[in-house]
């Protein structure tokens, strides 16, 4: 048993922690700290350089781009990725419709998209959800209709991340209605500029625009932008949710972020001191760190047995990775704001007021209360926090 | 023991509410009143003025109605329900408390018939950046300048200070600056030269300002109450805001809860209302035992703002705060979880809801500080 990397892997993060640092812009790196929404240019900005040195794409097979990495390797890499509030590549792009691609695509899809998906030349969004398709997705409604060479799409897809910067969709559709509503699913491509897909705008509580909805009327989408087989589709989406185990804990990021938040307690006046004066402060930031510690941990048995290949028993790994990620990212919002104390309140209009205005309080802290809004997401998409207790109760303790 | 209201304060429950209900009963409306250049609805507020809740917790004498804290708890319960937006605890209970107890004869007879007629509102500049929640740091200084004073320093996030037609501010006019001594109140134009102030929405959908005093000349009888001894006065009427915060948050929690449980009864998932799985009718079941655990609360307040010991009026203003903040704190958290994504759409109540929930849990001092004065205190007062 021991915690402690062997010297390559030393050499491995050492090599990456420098590359992050010195080669992703520091603006968009500030903002990803601090919490604030990117910017398209961002992101792609960001993805560029990380694929020109291979590192957009660890987790593809290393025909298109992927590397050859242990396990450790690939956690070190996300850790580190994280630590240094480097935007993640795009998962949709990355996480989700490369690998599938990838591994049910045909030689034309891949030929056609995987490097413009590693190089986010492609935008892609996911179109799962729908208004009445949540946690019950397999009932999903949005079909799909063969005429032709084509498929004929209608139906809505909603909560559909930066729908507004996508170029493509990848969506689940219903292609046979008369069986078992698992066995009637297909994946398919649609270029967003289709005749017949609109897309309307949904304002989160944080005031920001993340998150759309996506309307499909009578949109012609090629029979070749069929994914594998038809009604495979839900295999392809359990591969898919399935594929993102490293990274769903977004340990490093929260570890950043906790340091942060007591980095800005220490300069935070509050009466007498400072507010990491406060021992009731000081307090729940620890337990933070605790749970952090004990749930890195866990991540990294989970490394090593991926490693090792022991088993292919139920696992709940996953499940727990993403409650209680979840749960203390929330925490570390809650903290950010406690730290801004009155000043996390003014919500000033930039626009209204003009640019050039200093904020109204500390410069960070007119973010802190639209993250800890925005960050009660987090135990909800990605299979709520209820679903994976499910999962836990019955897939695993047999309940 | 009795906890039933009066007919009288029957009647007004009545009224307020359904004076709520007609102005915020949709939602939309609320936007409306929000997008007011002032932030809030002038009609809602000469509605307030004819139903008498402006002059409500002043004498009679000064041109009030003579309600205590149990009418303002209904009031804020109600306007909790609505999510009312009107600068009604700046201008009446922080503003109109401090004055109705601080100011001479005159100031009264002129200031409180305006205020219950709606023609005047207030805000209360206290706060400052360093202080966080101790109400007795205050940098701001007022020194002798000829017959008058002479105020500098600067106030922050001062609740409807944008819109309000008189600032109440508190200085220092002796002592460092966190002494308990040597805190003066002062009544001010915020047309007054020196004077600026920067409006700004806050979080929750309401307004507060910055306001800075730089070399701001006032008259003689701009001080309010006893030179160099507000601080008592001033913990007194921000107990009686924590009152009131704590109903507000009551009547938001209740909503909350409502809408949360009508909508498990009709999301359908798996073939069945969501309602169906025990794991949030516990979730369900938990927030009814926090809103009746917050409605104690918000009547232990109600009782105890008018205990004469200072110190246990305090302490138990302490500790109804700090529950209600952690209860309006979970309740908020759990109904967005119980809805799902909608919850998350600055389109549907229940986000608005939440949120103004974790801007009053911190309003005046969050959950900690407020815990914190109950164990420095050894606990909660003896029952009298
Ligand atoms: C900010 C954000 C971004 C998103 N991005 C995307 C995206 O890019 N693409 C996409 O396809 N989707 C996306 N989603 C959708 C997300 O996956 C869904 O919100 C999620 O699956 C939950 O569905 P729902 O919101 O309809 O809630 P519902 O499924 O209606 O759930 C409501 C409540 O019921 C609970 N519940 C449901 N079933 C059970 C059960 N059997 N037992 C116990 N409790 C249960 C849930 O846990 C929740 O508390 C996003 C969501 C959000 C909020």
């Amino acid at each position: 048993m021991d915690l402690r990397y062997t010297p390559d892997e030393i050499a491995f993060r050492d090599d990456l922690r420098k590359f992050f640092r010195s080669e992703i812009p520091l603006p968009i790196r500030r903002k990803v700290s601090e919490g604030r929404a990117l910017a398209r240019e961002d992101y792609v900005t960001s993805q560029r350089i990380l694929h020109a040195r291979g590192l957009a794409t660890p987790n593809w097979p290393v025909a298109w781009g992927g590397q050859d990495w242990t396990p450790v390797q690939r956690y070190i890499y996300v850790e580190e990725l994280q630590a240094a509030a480097v935007p993640q590549p795009l998962g949709f792009n990355v996480n989700m419709v490369g690998p599938v691609i990838a591994t049910f695509g045909s030689e034309a899809q891949k030929q056609r998209f995987l490097p413009a998906t590693a190089n986010l030349d492609i935008w892609w969004a996911q179109g799962f959800s729908e208004p009445g398709a949540g946690s019950d997705l397999a009932s999903l409604k949005t079909t799909a209709k063969r005429d032709g060479d084509d498929f004929i799409l209608n139906g809505q897809k909603t909560w559909t991340t930066l729908g507004q910067y996508a170029d493509w969709i990848f969506c689940l559709v219903r292609t046979d209605a008369t069986v078992r509503k698992q066995q009637g699913i297909s994946f398919i491509l649609a270029d967003m500029k289709t005749p017949g897909i609109s897309v309307r705008p949904i304002i989160t509580i944080d005031g920001g625009h993340e998150v759309n909805e996506v309307f499909f009327d009578d949109v012609r989408v090629p029979a070749e932008n069929l994914v594998g087989e038809l009604n495979k589709g839900w295999d392809y989406a359990k591969f898919l949710l399935s594929n993102e185990r490293i990274g769903i804990a977004r340990i490093g990021m929260t570890k950043e972020r906790l340091a942060r938040v007591k980095r800005l307690a220490q300069e935070t006046p509050a009466g007498e001191g400072m507010v990491w004066d406060d021992p009731d402060f000081r307090r729940r930031l620890a337990w933070s760190e605790i749970e952090l510690k004990a749930l890195e941990i866990t991540q990294m048995r989970v490394v090593a047995a991926q490693r090792s290949k022991a088993s292919d028993k139920p696992d709940p790994s996953s499940s727990i990775l993403k409650i209680k990620g979840s749960e203390i990212q929330q925490q570390s919002t809650q903290l950010l704001m406690d730290v801004a104390g009155p000043y996390a309140m003014p919500r000033p209009d930039r626009e209204e007021e003009g640019l050039n205005l200093p904020s109204v309080g500390p410069d960070w802290a007119d973010a802190a209360a639209p993250l800890f809004f925005n960050y009660r997401k987090v135990s909800i998409y990605g299979g709520s926090n209820e679903i994976q207790r499910n999962i836990i109760a019955k897939a695993f303790l047999g309940l | 023991m009795d906890f039933d209201l009066t007919d009288e304060q029957r009647m007004l429950a009545d009224s307020i509410g359904r004076l709520v209900t007609d102005s915020y009963g949709d939602f939309e409306q609320r936007k409306a009143y929000r997008a007011d250049p002032r932030g809030w609805s002038p009609a809602n507020w000469s509605g307030y003025a004819e139903m008498g809740l402006l002059g409500l917790p002043f004498a009679e004498e000064d041109g009030g109605f003579g309600g205590g804290p149990v009418e303002t708890m209904l009031v804020f319960e109600a306007f909790g329900r609505g999510l009312v937006v009107e600068p009604y605890l700046a201008t009446v209970v922080l503003g109109g408390g401090l004055l109705k107890r601080a100011g001479t004869a005159a100031q009264r007879a002129t200031l409180i018939p305006e205020i219950a007629g709606g023609g005047l509102t207030l805000a209360f500049a206290h706060q400052e950046r360093q202080a966080r929640h101790d109400l007795h740091d205050v940098a701001t200084t007022a020194r002798p300048d000829g017959t008058g004073w002479r105020l500098d320093g600067a106030k922050g996030v001062v609740l409807h200070g944008d819109t309000a037609g008189r600032l109440i501010v508190s200085a220092r006019t002796a002592g460092a600056r966190r002494d308990r001594e040597g805190i003066s109140l002062f009544l001010l134009d915020p047309a007054t030269h020196g004077v600026t102030r920067r409006g700004y929405a806050t979080q929750d959908g309401l307004r507060a300002a910055e306001v800075v005093l730089d070399g701001v000349l006032l008259p003689a009888d701009a001080l309010l109450g006893p030179e160099g001894g507000a601080l008592p006065l001033i913990e007194w009427v921000v107990d009686e805001a924590q009152a009131a915060i704590c109903a507000e948050a009551l009547g938001a929690m209740e909503v909350l809860r409502d809408l949360t449980v009508d909508y498990l009864k009709q999301r359908t998932q798996f073939g069945q209302a969501i309602g169906n799985f025990q794991a949030l009718q516990h979730r369900a079941a938990d927030m009814l035992v926090a809103t009746e655990q917050a409605r104690s609360m918000a009547m232990y307040a109600a009782m105890m703002v008018q205990e004469s010991d200072a110190s246990a009026r305090r302490v138990a203003l302490s500790a109804a705060k700090a529950l209600v903040a952690r209860l309006a704190d979970q309740l908020g958290k759990d109904a967005v979880q119980l809805h799902g994504g909608i919850a998350m759409t600055e389109e549907y109540k229940a986000g608005h809801y939440f949120k103004r929930l974790a801007i009053l849990a911190g309003l005046f001092g969050d959950m900690d500080h407020h815990l914190r004065v109950v164990v420095a205190a050894g606990g909660l007062p003896e029952a009298a």
